[in-house]
């Protein structure tokens, strides 16, 4: 692989509903900001890669509202319709192709759509989405399957919920710095078995664009570079029936994929710091399994045992994750551009000391079914 | 650096305007064990995957995971790109670059739609903006009668000339076993049939049909060894020129992104005359006039000439320069599919598969896709490795 | 058991749920409401780049990549560019009904905008429309307005 890196990125503040900004305004203030992170000017950046969803944004064709804001009008764009992970990945694409810079940007609204309707979507017309099947219960269904299975009781997965709200209370961009404890999470209202109110992402809006480039731009902009080591995606089977729903196998190829190109033998420590989409509470240690930081079904012990708590042999989330800001697509893309934060040196009250190497995770589809994972570097 | 990328199979379903026999996933399937039986391989031999479609024909979120078991994605990686009527050229290009970045070696790239299953032009209604243009837009097909208008009233061009692009296009159809609407269609007939909106026909416009397409493409050292003859990418260019419908009204400028996109694409493939260089168009042409004005905007005659150079011949099978040998956009329509077709069909005519519909001695072959807010792309395929 | 299936024997599921969104409007969208609603006129934004002139106003100009600020009032009069008397039934994602045809659909360049407005023309005998008309925008009454696009009824032919 030839090198590129993350050379500017640029998120706004997730918050419940942004009502005075429509896309297009959310897309050229991260625009804007990214290319002053870079020290690149629109002209610099040659192609645009931007991500959305049509049932999200209630419009086909929604990449269409945000061409402009994100300066596409005169150069080769494309849309994504997934998680910013992927999106950032078709961006490295093109500049391994050939491009000299991309910038991806990604935007979401929660506020403005129905999420039980449009997560329902994603279930199968015919067989399940009359059972009113979305995202929330389909991911209840996998935490159960998941701590059955390793007899994991919901204290455990509730340490999450405390330790990325609390992380949150460090990032300015965070929608829910919170400071609770495993006491609250398990007081909070139930949304569907097991999981609780505060076991849950809220819905939230927001916006986020990273630029990457080759070598050429990236030896000029104004920040250090942060390099691409290794990406890779891969996807599941699609009825939830025919899923092991507590073995995240998708993410275990992705993430070994994604190892032997980053040249990673042992990810818990060769890696510093990782961010993981976790909307759900047990999601990370779950996924943590997936990216093989522990043998499956030890997720929840590595906070118990602080090794992914702040100062821990691997902090997980600094930023307070998916749980503190869920502006879905661009959620993934805010992992991407948390970890690019901490490999710079520049993530404030959150950053990880000596971060070189850090992990970024998304996915696509219900309960996880694709997955995208990134490591990136500040050696080249 | 990037390396090329060629195309080494490609793979459609019968087109129908309803399919109830299949669902989408297994549409999908159609089309991909098609592709790999023409390039020989087995879904083991795949990378990875890009799909694409329009979300709400189908009512379907997700459609990358929806459709892993008919796109063969289990346990690989995929990736949905969509850009509505241009979807299936940004799913062929973001395909390339899979292969181009050295990523992938096998890609396939599917675009696919059933448009039997929602009401079409209350589907594309909703890429209007809800706040400002959803109230009065009502599809596709008033926006180009006002183009049509324009262009009408500039070079004076007749409702006849108009009809001659679909009588051409209907008739190469008849050359394409794959094809929706295989019945020949004659200028007499579309000037008789009825008014939509003026001064568009039933004639004028392409069906609404199910359909789905794959392409297989590889990397340069792969490709050679899957097939004698392989379509290699030239070039790839895409202007998603405006955002708002009504910045993109100025017919007097004409179709601005396919201007900007065939500019990109010529300077990318070396080509300085494209009439003389290029053998062989696989265009979007949605509507009849659109295969006067468009041609016009992607350089293969000057402004006001499609009239002439369509009349006298030279885009028909035998012409210097056929459009459409597999009977276009106007005989067959799956919308995330339309545009994919265009290139596979490109690829077809430079691997010299096109049977009945075969250009003959085809050496570059463009192809475009058509979209959103009168958006371009463009593809060119040479059988020379660039 | 056989798979062999007659085609008449083929089920289809129905999916007609309404999908409710709530779209914000943004700064200048909702100034362009307020307008008209409190002077009956269109407003416009202005690019100091290109001088190009938006309707309606948004914070962005694509051809400069500039930030827009200046909002320029317009009046309620405009020229067709291009129209069409729309014939064929469609089901309209607004309402999941059928959309009342025929109805005139129309570009109009509003005088002193750049750009061209979408909006209903309230004429549809062929005979009587013609690029190059004069339209001025007929409006709901105030206390009827509910800031969105239906606040202006259609525009008639003045000339």
């Amino acid at each position: 692989m030839d090198k590129a890196a993350i050379v500017g990125v640029a998120q706004i503040k997730y918050e419940r509903r942004k009502k005075d900004q429509i896309f297009a305004d959310m897309v050229f203030d991260v625009t804007r900001e990214a290319l002053d992170d870079a020290g690149l000017t629109i002209h610099d950046v040659d192609n645009v890669v931007t991500v959305s969803n049509d049932f999200f944004d209630g419009r086909t064709i929604s990449g269409m509202a945000v061409g402009d804001a994100c300066g596409g009008q005169d150069k080769n764009i494309s849309t994504v319709s997934g998680d910013g992970t992927f999106g950032a990945f078709y961006g490295l694409m093109r500049v391994l192709s050939g491009y000299k810079a991309t910038i991806v940007v990604a935007h979401y609204k929660g506020s403005e759509g129905d999420i039980n309707i449009t997560t329902n979507g994603m279930f199968d017309p015919v067989f399940h989405r009359h059972l009113g099947i979305d995202a929330v219960s389909s991911a209840a269904l996998q935490a159960n399957a998941y701590m059955t299975r390793y007899g994991i009781r919901e204290e455990d997965i509730a340490q999450v919920s405390v330790k990325n709200h609390g992380n949150a209370k460090n990032n300015p961009f965070a929608q829910l710095p919170m400071d609770i404890t495993v006491n609250d999470v398990m007081k909070s209202r139930k949304i569907a078995e097991p999981l609780k109110l505060l076991d849950c992402c809220p819905i939230s809006d927001g916006a986020a664009a990273v630029i990457i480039a080759g070598e050429d731009i990236a030896a000029k902009c104004r920040k250090k570079p942060v390099w691409v080591r290794g990406v890779a995606h891969c996807c599941e089977e699609y009825f939830l029936g025919d899923r092991d729903l507590s073995n995240p196998v998708a993410l275990r190829e992705a993430a070994t994929r994604a190892y032997a190109m980053a040249g990673i033998r042992n990810p818990i420590e060769d890696i510093d710091v990782a961010e993981v989409l976790e909307p759900f509470s047990y999601m990370e240690p779950l996924w943590l399994e997936g990216l093989g930081f522990c043998e499956p079904g030890a997720g929840c012990s590595l906070i118990t045992k602080g090794i992914t708590v702040m100062g821990g042999k691997l902090p997980v989330n600094p930023s307070g994750g998916a749980l503190s800001a869920n502006p879905v697509l661009v959620a993934g893309l805010a992992r991407l551009i948390e970890a690019a934060l901490q490999v710079r040196g520049e993530a404030g009250a959150r950053q990880v000391k000596n971060a070189d190497t850090a992990l970024a995770q998304g996915f696509n589809g219900p309960c996880g079914q694709s997955h995208c994972v990134w490591i990136i570097s500040g050696t080249k | 650096m990037a390396r090329r990328v060629a195309i080494v199979g490609t793979g459609q379903t019968y087109h129908k305007s309803h399919r109830p026999d299949v669902t989408s996933r297994e549409m999908i399937k159609e089309a991909v064990s098609s592709a790999l039986a023409d390039a020989e391989l087995t879904i083991r031999d795949i990378d990875a995957i890009v799909i694409g479609n329009m979300d709400h024909f189908e009512s379907i979120n997700y459609v990358d995971t929806y459709s892993v078991e008919g796109s063969g994605g289990v346990m690989k990686p995929i990736m949905k790109v969509t850009t509505g009527g241009t979807t299936g050229a940004t799913v062929a290009i973001a395909a390339y670059y899979h292969v181009s970045s050295g990523f992938f070696d096998r890609v396939l790239a599917i675009g696919f739609e059933k448009n039997s299953e929602s009401d079409t032009t209350g589907a594309i209604i909703t890429c209007s903006d809800p706040v400002w243009d959803r109230f009065s837009y009502s599809g596709a097909i008033p926006s180009l009668a006002t183009e049509a208008t324009a262009y009408m009233e500039k070079y004076g061009a007749t409702q006849e000339d108009a009809a001659l692009i679909a009588e051409r296009d209907r008739g190469h159809a008849m050359n394409n076993p794959y094809a929706h609407l295989r019945r020949p269609l004659t200028v007499a007939d579309i000037m008789a049939s009825p008014m939509l909106a003026y001064p568009i026909k039933l004639g004028d416009i392409c069906p609404r049909s199910d359909g789905a397409c794959a392409i297989v493409l590889a990397a340069d050292g792969i490709a050679q060894k899957i097939t004698g003859k392989p379509a290699w990418f030239k070039a790839a260019a895409v202007r998603h020129t405006y955002t708002w419908f009504g910045d993109s009204t100025d017919y007097n400028k004409g179709l601005v992104s396919m201007q900007r996109a065939s500019k990109d694409a010529y300077a990318q493939a070396g080509i300085t005359k494209p009439v003389d260089e290029i053998d062989v168009a696989e265009l979007y042409l949605p509507y009849t006039w659109a295969g006067l004005k468009w041609i016009e905007d992607i350089g293969f005659c000057g402004p006001g000439e499609a009239s002439k150079f369509v009349g006298d011949g030279h885009t028909h099978m035998g012409g210097k320069l056929p459009i459409n040998p597999s009977g276009g956009v106007i005989s067959t329509n799956c919308i995330g599919a339309t545009a994919l077709l265009r290139v596979a069909e490109a690829a077809i005519q430079v691997m010299g598969k096109g049977d009945t519909r075969q250009v003959p001695d085809v050496r570059n072959a463009i192809a475009t896709g058509f979209g959103g807010c009168f958006w371009s792309d463009i593809v060119i395929l040479s059988s020379e490795r660039p | 058991m056989s798979t062999q299936n007659r085609q008449g024997e083929l089920m289809q599921l129905t999916f007609a749920y309404p999908m409710p969104y709530e779209w914000s409007i943004g700064l200048y969208g909702s100034r362009f409401f307020q307008e008209i609603k409190e002077k009956r006129r269109f407003i416009g934004i202005k690019c100091n780049g290109c001088g190009m002139v938006y309707v309606p106003p948004r914070r962005v100009c694509g051809p400069c990549f500039k930030e827009l600020s200046e909002l320029v009032p317009l009046s309620d009069t405009g020229v067709i560019t291009a129209f069409s008397v729309v014939n064929y039934p469609f089901i309209d994602p607004n309402t999941g009904l059928q959309r009342p045809i025929p109805y005139t659909y129309g570009y109009i360049r509003l005088d002193g905008a750049d750009n061209i407005f979408s909006h209903i023309i309230n004429e549809t005998d062929l005979g009587r429309i013609h690029v190059g008309m004069k339209v001025r925008a007929v409006f709901k009454e105030p206390d009827r307005m509910q800031g969105n696009i239906q606040d202006i009824k259609y525009f008639d032919i003045i000339s």
